[in-house]
Order: C-alpha cells, then structure tokens, then sequence
C-alpha cells in the first residue's frame, strides 16, 4: 500500500480531532501543524502507528515570525518514512516569552545536538531535555543570535537598510 | 566495560590504579584532522566517558545568508564540506530552483552529475586514505593526492577555483566545459582505476588495517537510524538509504549504480562502504560522460536553463548585449523577488543527506535558511561508539566518520 497524504491526514485528524490543522503541501512536502503542549503527542503518534512509521527525524530547527504576535517562535520538525519514502513537515507555534517546547530527545536522539542548537540561536526551552546548553556558540552569550530582533549589520549603518532587500 | 575488571588484589581506596584520567584530546590535535575538542575519562587506555564540545570554527552561516541573495550564498555553502565543494554548491542551485521553479535541460543535469560524483570521489578518497594514515599507513594517503590533484585540475578547468569552488549558478554553469575539461575528465577516468585498485589493495586484506578498523566504533541499524545518520555511514551499519535513489534529483535516475551497504558499522565496513561508492561513482561517470557526447550541435552548447531573470548572464555576454546587462543589473541589484514559500531539498553529499530549509517570504534574501549538516547531527553518537574502547581506536572512528569541522560548526 503506498502511503498518501490524504491518509497521514486522515490518520491524524482521526486521532487528535481540531488540534492538527493548516494541512498544506508546499512542493510536495506534507506540512501541519498542531498546539505546542501536543508535540510529543503527534510525534509519539507518527512514531508508533505501523502504517505511518516516521520513525527517522531528518531535521528540527526553528524560525522566528516577529510579525506574528503570540506565533513568535516555530518549531519545525522534519520526518521522514524511510520505508514508503515519504516526508512530511510538521511546526508547533510558541510565543516569544514563554518558549517552552517539550523536547523530543527522548524519542530521536538525533534531537539531542538539533534541540541544543535551537535552544542556542533562538532561545526555545526544550522542556526535559537532559543538557540543553548552548552548543555552536560561546557559553558567555547573552542573546540568542538569529532572532530578527538582533540585526546582522552593525547598528551605526544607515546605508543598508531594509528596502534593499526586498522588504520594508 | 567501564568497571575495574582487570584487578583482582583489593587496592586501597585513593590508590592510582582505582584513579581514571582526564585527556583533553583537541581542540588542534595532530591526531584529529580538523578542530575538535573532546575531554575523555580514561581508565589506562580505555575510554570511560567522553564529551565532545564542538562551535570553534563557527561562522554564522545561517545568519549571513538572511542578509544575502540566493547567488551569494553559494560561497558560504563552499564552506560547509570543503572536501566536497562542488556537491554543496549543487545542492543549493538545487533548493533555489526548486523554491523558483526552474526546469534545467538534461545536459546540465548530466554536467551536474559529473562535477557532483567526481566531488564525491575526492570526498571519499580523502576519507579512506587519512583512515590509513591513522592505522600507519602514510603511503596511500600521499599516493592518491595526486588523483585529487586531477579531480581540482577539472574544477579549475570549469570553475578557476579548486578548494572553494563556488562552481556552477542557479539554472546551469557559467560557461560551458571546454575541451580541456573533458580531456581532463577523460586522463582522469583512464588512470583512477588503477590506482584506486592498489589503494584498496594496500588496505582491504591488511593485516594492521584489519585488526585496527573491525569492530571498533560499532552501530546497529536501529542506533544509526535513530541518530539520525545518514550517507556512508549508515549504509555500513546495513540500512540502504541514499537520498539518490529515494529522492532523485539532476536525474539520477537516468543512470544505473549500486548503494553499497555494510553489515556491523563498524570502521571497517565504513571504509569498505565509501571504497565502493567510488566506484559505483566511476561507473555514473561514465555512464554520465557517454551521455553527455551524445548531444551534437546546438544542444551540445546548452549549459544552462533559459531562465534570464535568475540566471546570471555570461560576462561577455553582459558587455556586448543589452538584455544580458539589464537582466545581469537587475539580478545584481535585486530588483527581481522570490517567490513566497518553504522549501526543502536535499541531497546525497559526501557524509549523508545534505537539505537546505528555506523559507522564503517573498524578499531578495531568504526569511531563514537552514543546512541541515550530516556530520552535526551524527557527531553526537561518537560516545556510544568509542566508549570502552581504546583510546587509538577513538582517532580512528573519529576518521572513518568523516568529519569535517567546517560542516559541523557551519
């Protein structure tokens, strides 16, 4: 049996209802989303059901929206079925000021050094991780270097502003 | 393993054959090609423990290319696993032609395919032999440079760079590959064989070699998996996942090879994994080269889409004729957005599954890029492979792993 989309899909809104939502296929890829409290919830789900198997974390990392209020922080959590070969996508949402997310270490532990790196750049308290310390950067480091509230440019630059992107 | 088996006297508590050592192997050790720093617990020369702290050569990455357009990224991705460049490169013309939708003709696929696997040679043959130079065996190390020596010849030939290519744009090449490409190409099909064979002659039934490599830094399928590894190394430990064959890209799929798979994961089957990767890329080569003289006439002159408003315009071009000048100041001064969207692409680079995660939020520089770098993600097993071995085995699986300190920090 091939493993379609529409099946992931109905698979989970089977079991967790209204929480997953945004189903979307962006080139391809099968993206969702779900509240950040139900991560481990859906990731545990896609793991153990034997017809889903996403049992091979490919990627998890985060991006900052500074434009969306209280969506701040997404996690983005890509699987992979490495048997039926297929991958999907699937974000939680946090707010910048409470950015606890349960981690998901004790399932991947390929998530242990993704996790820490997340935490590293964007700040995103992995909640029960074993040794969630900044990784690529120094320990002394008071700021969490690729959220959009720290610019790469030094501050003094007025020649290079946002218009020049694209943006603004 | 890490209890104090080995004494059978009742020694008094404080004495100093119940004490472990600390080591501090790295951050620049000899014995560690690159900049790695790990602090061992050693109990004689047994490893008891080990914690790796890695971010020295750290760069930002991720953080520049918020700032960059798509054309300038590629110098930063030269950066990643600067043993194999050129796959890095296309790798990410890749990701931004599929973020932009663009169709590249079959022949520059086929040109792709030549640069991408003679990348991965040199990737692999640097690997297996720096594994003989920690087991002692300086010789084929220094013998086989000479090979990659003609593999950068080829790059230069396309390119004019060798170590950081920054090799090829979005859409195609940046010119097409003379004759002494191919004529290099060709010197270099003719006497690689040869030499790879006495390569892995010297290793493969080698005594030292053997006894050194088997069974040391051991991983199940299962650990592997869950660690995320990907690429040579965990095709050793038996699970036959290329992201070539699963997800083919640049038409991989037009061509014929094997993924070669271990059995134990161990540094044995590591190197014996990567020794038939590069023949199973000698044979894409060829076949890849055959069919690249297939194409005659005006279609052996394409090496690249027809995409103007993304491809950057032959310099001559930009000199002498007016369109290539507006499409080379419009691309240059960003006046042309992206599409908005998320993106992610991947490919088989030399240590695994290469991805880019792109976000693109309609600007002329991504919202977020992310690299997904094999070798980060599948450092964090190193522990659970060299615990309770010795020490000198630790240097050697380090080496079979393939690390490369600028993928690993990014």
């Amino acid at each position: 049996m091939v493993l379609t989309q529409e099946h992931i899909q109905q698979r989970l809104t089977e079991k967790f209802g209204d929480l997953v939502s945004n189903f979307e296929s962006p080139y391809g890829m099968l993206s969702f989303e779900a509240p950040k409290d139900q991560n481990l919830k859906v990731l545990q789900f896609l793991f153990d059901e034997a017809d889903l198997n996403f049992q091979f974390m490919t990627d998890l990392t985060a991006v900052n929206y500074p434009d969306k209020p209280g969506r701040e922080l997404a996690v983005v959590y890509h699987l992979h079925n490495l048997r039926d070969n297929v991958r999907i996508r699937f974000t939680v949402y946090s707010d910048i000021n409470t950015p606890d997310v349960f981690t998901a270490s004790k399932l991947f532990s390929a998530a242990n050094w993704m996790e820490r790196e997340t935490y590293d750049f964007f700040g995103v308290n992995f909640v029960g991780h074993e040794n969630l310390k900044r990784i690529l950067n120094v320990d002394e480091m008071d700021y969490f270097p690729l959220r959009k509230e720290y610019p790469l440019e030094e501050r003094t630059r007025i020649d290079k502003d946002d218009q020049m992107f694209g943006r603004g | 393993m890490t209890e104090h088996h080995q004494h059978h006297i009742k020694l008094p508590e404080g004495s100093i054959e119940k004490q472990t050592t600390t080591l501090n192997v790295g951050p620049t050790h000899p014995a560690t090609h690159g900049v790695f720093q790990n602090i061992m617990e050693l109990d004689g020369e047994q490893i008891v423990s080990t914690e790796q702290t890695v971010g020295y050569i750290h760069r930002a990455f991720e953080k520049l290319a918020e700032r960059r357009p798509l054309y300038q990224i590629t110098t930063i991705t030269d950066r990643l696993n600067y043993c194999s460049s050129p796959l890095n490169n296309m790798g990410w013309h890749l990701t931004c032609e599929k973020l932009l939708g663009v169709q590249t003709p079959k022949r520059v696929d086929y040109l792709r395919i030549i640069i991408m696997e003679l990348s991965r040679i040199s990737d692999h043959l640097i690997c297996n032999s720096i594994m003989g130079v920690d087991t002692g065996a300086y010789t084929g190390f220094m013998y086989i440079m000479q090979y990659r020596e003609l593999i950068y010849e080829i790059y230069e030939e396309i390119c004019g760079s060798r170590l950081t290519t920054n090799i090829g744009r979005i859409g195609g090449f940046e010119r097409n590959f003379t004759n002494t490409a191919f004529t290099k190409l060709e010197k270099f099909l003719k006497e690689y064989p040869a030499a790879l064979r006495e390569l892995e002659n010297l290793f493969t039934r080698n005594r030292i070699f053997m006894e050194r490599t088997i069974g040391t830094g051991p991983i199940s399928a299962e650990r592997a998996l869950n660690y995320g590894f990907t690429g040579p190394n965990l095709r050793a430990a038996g699970v036959d996942y290329d992201v070539r064959v699963h997800s083919p890209y640049s038409s991989y799929e037009d061509f014929d090879f094997k993924v070669p798979v271990g059995k134990t994961g161990d540094s044995y089957d590591r190197f014996l994994v990567r020794n038939e990767e590069m023949w199973q890329s000698l044979s894409i080569l060829n076949q890849a080269y055959k069919k690249v003289q297939e194409f005659k006439g005006a279609e052996a002159e394409v090496f690249h889409a027809d995409v103007p408003e993304y491809y950057l315009p032959v310099k001559e071009d930009v000199y002498t004729k007016m369109e290539s000048l507006i499409w080379h100041f419009k691309i240059v001064m960003g006046e042309i957005d992206m599409p908005k969207g998320e993106v992610y692409h991947s490919i088989e680079a030399g240590n695994g599954e290469l991805g880019f995660y792109l976000v693109s939020d309609g600007g002329r520089t991504p919202f977020r890029l992310h690299f997904r770098r094999p070798s980060f993600i599948y450092y964090q097993a190193y522990p659970e492979l060299v615990v309770g071995g010795m020490l000198s085995d630790a240097i050697v699986v380090m080496s079979s792993l393939n690390l490369i300190a600028g993928e690993l920090d990014a």
